[in-house]
């Protein structure tokens, strides 16, 4: 993480006021169980994002990550069969998509859709009232929104001939996936889901889209909590986490500190797709086992 | 609300359906005959030549059947409407002359608004007469012509009579029959050549009285490089009986000359709208129309262009929607009968609650217009499982030295496009707002700013609880 805000370091936050902090956004995961269509892709997968905590949840492809994260977006696409959310303490399942937005979450999308005929401006102006909670029909300021989203653009070198495009309508991969953090900068999300916004950029636009994250982090007064799914460790060298999991399966297996990243570098996912499948055995054989291998467990 | 709107002020309940008590200075007994027609004729004083029009258009009118296609008119009873409803002595100058009763219905309407923030001139039909007309001084120094068709008719017959019906015959169909044998009102319209009218001409259509029907006819004359953009707004009051509509729009499109014409018709959903609008344009001529049909119980309208010298082009933007008891079926024609014509149609429509829209349309392309160029795009967006969709594209080509493209969609409104936007926080019923909008958005950009912010409000008003 960048220290270049010195105001925010952490050793003159109180316990007090830290305990504050960690009340004031929590999005909580219990046991999730989810389908598409009648295919069960999340098998119980639980974990917590606070307020200021970026976490970082890795897996291979078909592990569940991407459910996880549509799940909690509300996507009517996929069916929740088991399990609860809490956001902020209230029934997060139970919103709209929409409320759960105006409520301060946000997801980057893997696959954002394209919405012909509607200017991402047109899109932005409207997405940020709604988040700010403008009434019904009532917009922000063509003023107040140009100079907000003005500066976003500059900050994350995103051309502005965008904001006269249609959103996502003929981008490219990497237009996309950049758009998508422009709208995450512009909403000013409390929690932010990020689905391999990574995948399909290169170097050069992972560093900008991370630097653009961590100047989003610093200047919510660190208290904007991320869920950072990835493929790959190569965003983590940039992003740094507070903690990391690993999804296997429909579950995190296994869940540890930024080292645990780079462990799964040199390990690979076919690594532990072996581990996973010796503590299944192992699991099927004598119950409850909590622990196997040298970091690997299977959490229910 | 702080855009001025041309089509009405207080959009937040619907709508145009008041209506003021009915006070006429004339309005002819219900029915049609010899004697309706020659008594309107005479009411206006008009040369004899327009009479014997009248009544050889009134025997085409008796001798032509019903039309069987399209939407169902068989339910209009010609012997129940006043084919003539004269609201006031004299037509207004100012606002000031214009009867208490009437302004107040155009100022609800939002017209005078309009008239000084971006209009050039303004014509405002009550019935079947033009109450109110203006046009600002510049344009009439330039030799520019905008009245009433009436008043055109007494003023400059000779133009009339060199050009009335000669676009559209009465013998062309039923109702442009019907509206030669009892026009009233309407926008004559003429443009010297060289000059360039560069803000909007507007007319306002409004009906009243119940059973009304109304005939305005139109006729635009744009000489030799010249341009001119008319823009038409229509309301009616909500009545448990049926109105009519039916006007002729004939436009004559010199060599190097450009007429645009915007039509928003919001008629309350009680009016059979059966207009006749076609034009033709000369060499490298351009005709553009842009057509928004939103309200009306059955609409039937092909605007068309006949492209009669080489380099004459044709652009013919439609959008219908239908809701629930709606028929739209709006289209559009394109006659190449000369080469290197150019056309090209882009219809939209939208289908909820039952509603019927579509497109019907014609491309024809005579021996000999070789080089010739058409495009056609229709899409229809269908918001529930009662709506409907038909598209009715005729093709007929016959000559070899042509590029025709055709092309079709239907789709619905996707979960996933939903959610994406409701996912940024945007409510249900606005994230569909958008998802329309932007499917009417190619046709909605070529619009006056004003008309395009009316229109999205209209569709916005039309599309309220329509996510479930």
């Amino acid at each position: 993480m960048s220290n270049s805000v010195q105001n925010y370091s952490r050793p003159h936050v109180t316990g007090k006021v830290e305990r504050r902090i960690r009340l004031d956004t929590e999005l909580v995961i219990k046991d999730l169980v989810a389908q598409v269509e009648d295919k069960v892709i999340l098998k119980g997968a639980s974990l917590t994002v606070r307020s200021g905590e970026i976490h970082a949840l890795m897996g291979p492809n078909g592990s569940g990550k991407s459910t996880l994260a549509n799940v909690l977006m509300g996507n009517p696409f996929y069916q929740v069969v088991k399990g609860e959310v809490l956001y902020k303490g209230e029934d997060l399942l139970a919103m709209a998509p929409d409320e759960r937005a105006r409520k301060g979450l946000f997801i980057a999308f893997q696959y954002p859709v394209s919405i012909p005929g509607v200017t991402m401006a047109s899109f932005l102006r409207t997405a940020v009232s709604a988040r700010r909670g403008y009434d019904k029909d009532a917009l922000m300021s063509l003023a107040e929104f140009q100079k907000l989203v003005r500066a976003k653009v500059e900050e994350l070198q995103v051309d502005p001939a965008v904001l006269g495009r249609y959103v996502n309508e003929g981008f490219s991969g990497g237009e996309k996936k950049r758009a998508e953090i422009l709208q995450m900068a512009v909403l000013e999300p409390e929690i932010a889901i990020m689905d391999e916004t990574d995948s399909g950029l290169d170097v050069d636009a992972v560093k900008i889209v991370a630097a653009g994250v961590n100047r989003m982090y610093e200047s919510s007064g660190r208290k904007m909590g991320a869920l950072v799914i990835t493929h790959y460790p190569r965003i983590l060298k940039y992003i740094k986490p507070t903690r990391v999991h690993v999804m296997f399966d429909g579950r995190i297996v296994t869940s540890g500190e930024a080292e645990l990243a780079e462990e799964l570098d040199q390990i690979g996912y076919d690594g532990i797709r072996a581990q996973y499948e010796q503590v299944a055995a192992e699991v099927a054989g004598e119950g409850e086992v909590r622990s196997a291998g040298k970091v690997f467990w299977v959490k229910h | 609300m702080a855009v001025a709107n041309p089509l009405g002020i207080n959009l937040d309940q619907y709508k145009y359906g008041f209506r003021d008590p009915e006070e006429y200075a004339f309005k002819s007994r219900k029915g049609l005959d010899r004697p309706i027609v020659e008594q309107i004729s005479h009411m206006k004083g008009e040369p004899d030549w327009m009479r014997a029009i009248r009544l050889h258009s009134l025997d085409v009118f008796e001798k032509k059947p019903t039309p069987t296609w399209g939407g169902n008119v068989s339910q209009i009873d010609f012997g129940d409407i006043y084919y003539y409803v004269k609201p006031m002595e004299n037509q207004g100058k100012t606002w000031d002359e214009v009867p208490e009763n009437i302004k107040r219905t155009f100022d609800r309407l939002g017209i005078p608004e309009a008239e000084k923030k971006y209009l050039a001139g303004v014509g405002a039909q009550y019935e079947s007469e033009v109450v109110y007309h203006s046009l600002r001084e510049e344009w009439t120094k330039q030799g520019v012509i905008f009245l009433d068709m009436d008043s055109g008719l007494r003023e400059h017959p000779e133009i009339v009579q060199e050009y009335f019906g000669t676009v559209v015959p009465p013998e062309d169909n039923k109702f442009s029959a019907l509206n030669s044998a009892v026009w009233s009102g309407g926008s004559f319209v003429y443009v010297p050549a060289g000059v360039h009218v560069d803000i909007p001409l507007q007319a306002y259509f409004r009906i009243n009285a119940q059973n009304m029907g109304q005939f305005e006819r139109t006729l635009i004359i744009a000489e030799p490089g010249s341009y001119v953009h008319y823009v038409e707004g229509c309301t009616a009051p909500t009545y448990t009986t049926d109105s009519l509509h039916s006007a002729v729009v004939e436009i004559i499109v010199k060599e190097g000359a450009r007429v645009r014409y915007t039509t928003i018709q919001n008629w309350s959903k009680n009016v059979y709208n059966l207009v006749t609008k076609r034009a033709v344009a000369y060499r490298d001529a351009t005709m553009e129309w842009v057509d928004g049909n939103l309200g009306s119980k059955l609409t039937m309208k092909y605007p068309s262009v006949y492209m009669l010298e080489p380099g004459a082009k044709a652009e013919i933007l439609s959008i219908a929607f239908a809701g629930e008891g709606q028929h739209q079926d709006p289209g559009g024609k394109v006659i190449h009968a000369a080469p290197h014509t150019q056309s090209s149609v882009v219809s939209k429509s939208i289908s909820k609650s039952g509603g019927r829209a579509g497109y019907r349309g014609l491309v024809k392309v005579y021996p000999g217009a070789r080089g010739s160029k058409c495009a056609v795009r229709c899409d229809a967006l269908i918001l529930d499982d009662r709506s409907r969709s038909d598209t009715y594209p005729t093709m007929e080509i016959d000559e070899d030295d042509v590029q025709v493209t055709h092309e079709a969609t239907v789709s619905k409104v996707s979960d996933e496009q939903l959610f994406y936007l409701m996912s940024r926080g945007i409510n249900a019923d606005e994230a569909m707002n958008m998802i329309v909008r932007g499917f009417i958005e190619p046709i909605s950009r070529e619009l006056p700013m004003e008309y395009s912010v009316e229109l999205n409000r209209l569709i916005a008003l039309e599309m309220e609880g329509s996510v479930g």
